[in-house]
C-alpha cells in the first residue's frame, strides 16, 4: 500500500481538503465568489465528520464565530475573497491580540470596491499584511498549484496551532478554479496548541519564539480573554504605556522570531541566473513557462514565494547577488516588489511587472518578452 | 463586601462603574438568577463586546469570559456553543452595542432560535463614548450628537426579537429587580435564543442632563412601566413579549448530514 494517494482537485477543493486533513472542524462563512466552492465542500463534508459547519449573516460574524469556537477548542476556518477579507479584518485584529488560532483563506479577484467578481488579482497582498489597525503581524502563505492549496493549508492550520495565531492564506481565482493533479499524504501531520500545565498564564511567556498556553474553556479556568490591552492574566489596562509595549513586542516577536521556519519557498536556479523573477501565486506558473522559453537566450532564475509574510529574505538576496536584473511580475500596480526592491539592496536591478483586470492572466510569452526587453 | 452573598462570583472589584450606574443592579440580577436556576457557574461562559454594560462579566465575574470587538458579541458567542453545547453562553451588552452595531447579528440569532441567553442593558445612549444618540434614544432627547434633540425615532428592541423568532423575550427595568431576576431565571431553563431587555438608569450620561439623580431616574422608570396589554404609547412597556418552547438551532443542526 502507498502511503500517498493521487486525486484531481481544483485549487479550492484542494484548499479545503488539507484543511480537513490537518484537523480543521469548525467552518462559519459567507459565500462569495470565487471561494464558495470551499464553503460548500465544508458544508457537505463537516456534518458527516463530525464537525460544525454554520453560514453566518455576513464575514464579521464568521470570523468571530471562528474567534469563539477556537476558544472552545475547535480549529477553525472561513474563506473568502476581497470585499468579505475587508470585513473580516476587525476581527482577525481581535484574533491577533487574543491570540486566538483560526485560518483565514482569501481567494483573490479584482478589486477595489466590488471590481470584479468572478475575476483572478492579487490586490490583498498589502492587505493582508497590514489590513488591521495598530501594530501587528499575521502569517499569509500563498499557494501556486492546487497541490500547493492543499499542502499549504495543512501547513497553515498547523502554524495557526503552534503559534496561537490567526494565519491567512491568499489563493486567487485562476488557482481556485484550475483542476490539476494532487498528491496526498494518507497520514499528515496535525499540531496541537499548548495547554496549560496547572497555573501557568495565559497570555504571558518566558520564552519570546513561543506562544503562552490556551486553556479551553468551561474546564474552571475563568479564563479572561479580552482584544483591549492585558496584562499575562487577561486583566485590562486601558492606560498603561509598559502593559502595552510588552504585549504588542511579544504579539510581534512569536511570529517574527519563528520566521525562518515559516520560510516556504521554491527556488530554480537562482545562482546560475542572468535575470531573475520573483513570483507567487498563480504568476509562478507563467514565471516557469517563462523560463522554458528563453531556453538558450537568457539563464533565468525563479523565486516562487509561499510565505508572504513575514518575507523570506535570504533567497531574495541570494538572487540578488547572481542576477543582474530582477523582475517581479504580479497581478496588481506592484506590491511585493518595493520589498524586493529593499531587499535586493542596490545588488540587481529591481523592475516591476502589471497587470490588472479581467482575470487575464501574466502570460508566459509576455512575461518572456519583458525579460528579453530588460535583458536588453 | 467580603460578607455579602455574590461575593464569590467576583474577580476584581470595585467594579468601574459610576456612582448610582443600573449596572451593579443588572450584575447580581444574573448571578443570582444563576443561582436560582441551578447553573454551573464554572460551566458558564461570558460574552460581550464594546460598552459600558460589556464590563458586567469582564472582569468583574470570576467566569470564563470573552470580550471582544463592539457589537460582535452574539457571533462570538454562538461559536462557542456551536462547539461546546454543554456550555451556558451568555452574552450581556448594552443597547448600542447589540441593537445598535451589532443589530444584524442580533437579529439572525434570534432568527436562527440561537442557544444563548443575551442580556441586554438599555440606558438610551451611547453612554461610554459620552452619551450620544443611539437606536433606543428617545424621541427629542438632547444628546452631544443630537444638541438640537434627537430627531429620529427609537427601535423597539424586544418586539423586535420576539418578532425575529426567539424562544423568550423580556424587558423589565433596575427598577424591577425581582421580575427580572424571575425572568432570567425563566430564560436560562430554556432552549433556543432568550433575549432579556433592563431599562436602566444612566446617571453621568441621561440623568444629568435631565437633572435627575439615580433614585429619581429608578422612580420614574417605575411609574413609567407598564405590563404588555396594559401599556398606552407614551409608557414603557414591560413584561414578557415571547414565550415559545421551538426546537433551538442546536436541535435544528442535529442529524444534519447524518442520514
Amino acid at each position: 500500500m502507498s502511503s500517498k494517494e493521487k486525486r484531481f482537485w481544483s485549487g479550492n477543493i484542494a484548499l479545503a481538503e488539507g484543511a480537513l486533513a490537518a484537523g480543521v472542524d469548525f467552518y462559519a462563512g459567507y459565500p462569495i465568489t470565487p471561494s464558495s466552492e470551499i464553503m460548500e465542500h465544508m458544508a457537505r463534508e463537516l456534518p458527516k465528520r463530525g464537525g460544525v459547519f454554520l453560514q453566518a449573516e455576513d464575514e464579521i460574524a464568521s470570523i468571530f464565530m471562528l474567534i469563539g469556537a477556537s476558544w472552545a477548542d475547535a480549529k477553525p476556518m472561513t474563506a473568502t475573497s476581497g470585499p468579505g477579507f475587508s470585513l473580516m479584518q476587525e476581527g482577525l485584529g481581535i484574533a491577533v491580540m487574543t491570540e486566538t488560532p483560526l485560518l483565514v483563506v482569501d481567494v483573490m479577484r479584482v478589486g477595489p470596491g466590488t471590481g470584479q467578481a468572478s475575476k483572478a488579482a492579487q490586490g490583498d497582498l498589502l492587505q493582508a499584511r497590514w489590513g488591521r489597525h495598530g501594530d501587528q503581524i499575521i502569517p499569509v502563505f500563498a499557494p501556486s498549484s492546487a497541490q500547493d492549496c492543499f499542502d499549504l493549508a495543512i501547513f497553515a492550520v498547523n502554524t495557526a496551532e503552534k503559534l496561537r495565531t490567526p494565519v491567512i492564506l491568499l489563493s486567487d481565482e485562476l488557482l481556485a478554479h484550475t483542476w490539476e493533479a494532487v498528491e496526498v499524504l494518507k497520514e499528515v501531520e496535525r499540531a496541537e496548541r499548548r495547554r496549560p500545565a496547572g497555573k501557568e498564564p495565559p497570555f504571558g511567556s518566558e520564552d519570546p519564539r513561543l506562544p503562552p498556553p490556551m486553556p479551553r474553556l468551561g474546564e474552571g479556568h475563568a479564563v479572561l480573554v479580552t482584544g483591549s490591552t492585558h496584562d499575562p492574566w487577561g486583566f485590562r489596562y486601558t492606560s498603561d504605556p509598559e502593559v502595552h509595549r510588552a504585549l504588542v513586542h511579544r504579539l510581534w516577536e512569536k511570529i517574527w522570531l519563528n520566521k525562518e521556519e515559516l520560510a516556504r519557498f521554491e527556488a530554480v536556479d537562482l545562482e546560475e541566473a542572468e535575470v531573475g523573477i520573483v513570483a507567487y501565486g498563480s504568476v509562478a506558473r507563467s514565471a516557469l513557462a517563462a523560463r522554458k522559453i528563453l531556453s538558450g537566450k537568457v539563464r533565468v532564475g525563479i523565486l516562487i514565494l509561499k510565505t508572504l509574510w513575514p518575507l523570506p529574505e535570504e533567497p531574495i538576496r541570494e538572487l540578488a547577488r547572481a542576477a543582474k536584473i530582477i523582475l517581479v511580475p504580479e497581478m496588481n500596480l506592484g506590491q511585493l516588489v518595493w520589498d524586493v526592491e529593499r531587499i535586493a539592496g542596490g545588488s540587481a536591478k529591481v523592475v516591476p511587472f502589471s497587470k490588472v483586470g479581467g482575470g487575464v492572466p501574466i502570460y508566459p510569452e509576455e512575461l518572456a518578452q519583458k525579460v528579453l526587453e530588460v535583458w536588453g | 463586601m467580603k460578607g455579602h452573598p455574590l461575593h464569590k462570583y467576583f474577580r476584581a472589584l470595585p467594579t468601574a462603574f459610576c456612582p448610582g450606574c443600573g449596572n451593579g443592579l443588572v450584575a447580581g440580577a444574573i448571578l443570582r438568577a444563576l443561582e436560582k436556576a441551578g447553573t454551573d457557574f464554572q460551566k458558564t461562559v461570558f460574552v460581550s463586546g464594546i460598552g459600558c454594560a460589556a464590563w458586567i462579566p469582564s472582569p468583574h465575574f470570576l467566569a470564563d469570559s470573552l470580550h471582544v470587538a463592539h457589537g460582535r458579541a452574539i457571533p462570538t458567542a454562538l461559536g462557542v456553543k456551536l462547539r461546546r453545547p454543554e456550555l451556558t453562553v451568555i452574552v450581556v451588552g448594552g443597547d448600542g452595542d447589540l441593537a445598535g452595531i451589532g443589530g444584524n447579528h442580533l437579529l439572525h440569532a434570534a432568527r436562527r432560535n440561537a442557544d444563548l441567553l443575551v442580556v441586554m442593558v438599555n440606558n438610551l445612549v451611547y453612554a461610554m463614548t459620552g452619551g450620544q444618540v443611539g437606536p433606543t434614544t428617545p424621541k427629542d432627547l438632547p444628546t452631544p450628537t443630537t444638541p438640537y434633540g434627537n430627531p429620529e425615532r427609537p427601535l423597539d428592541v424586544a418586539r423586535v426579537v420576539a418578532a425575529a423568532g426567539a424562544n423568550y423575550v423580556a424587558r423589565w427595568t433596575t427598577a424591577h429587580l425581582g421580575e427580572l431576576e424571575k425572568a432570567l431565571v425563566k430564560a436560562l431553563k430554556k432552549e433556543g435564543f432568550r433575549f432579556v431587555e433592563v431599562v436602566s438608569q444612566c446617571p453621568a450620561r441621561v440623568g444629568g442632563r435631565l437633572a435627575m439623580t439615580p433614585v429619581e431616574a429608578m422612580r420614574w422608570l417605575r411609574a413609567r412601566a407598564k405590563v404588555v396589554g396594559q401599556a398606552g404609547p407614551e409608557d414603557l412597556e414591560v413584561g414578557e413579549f415571547a414565550n415559545r418552547e421551538n426546537p433551538g438551532l442546536l436541535q435544528a443542526l442535529k442529524g444534519v448530514g447524518r442520514g
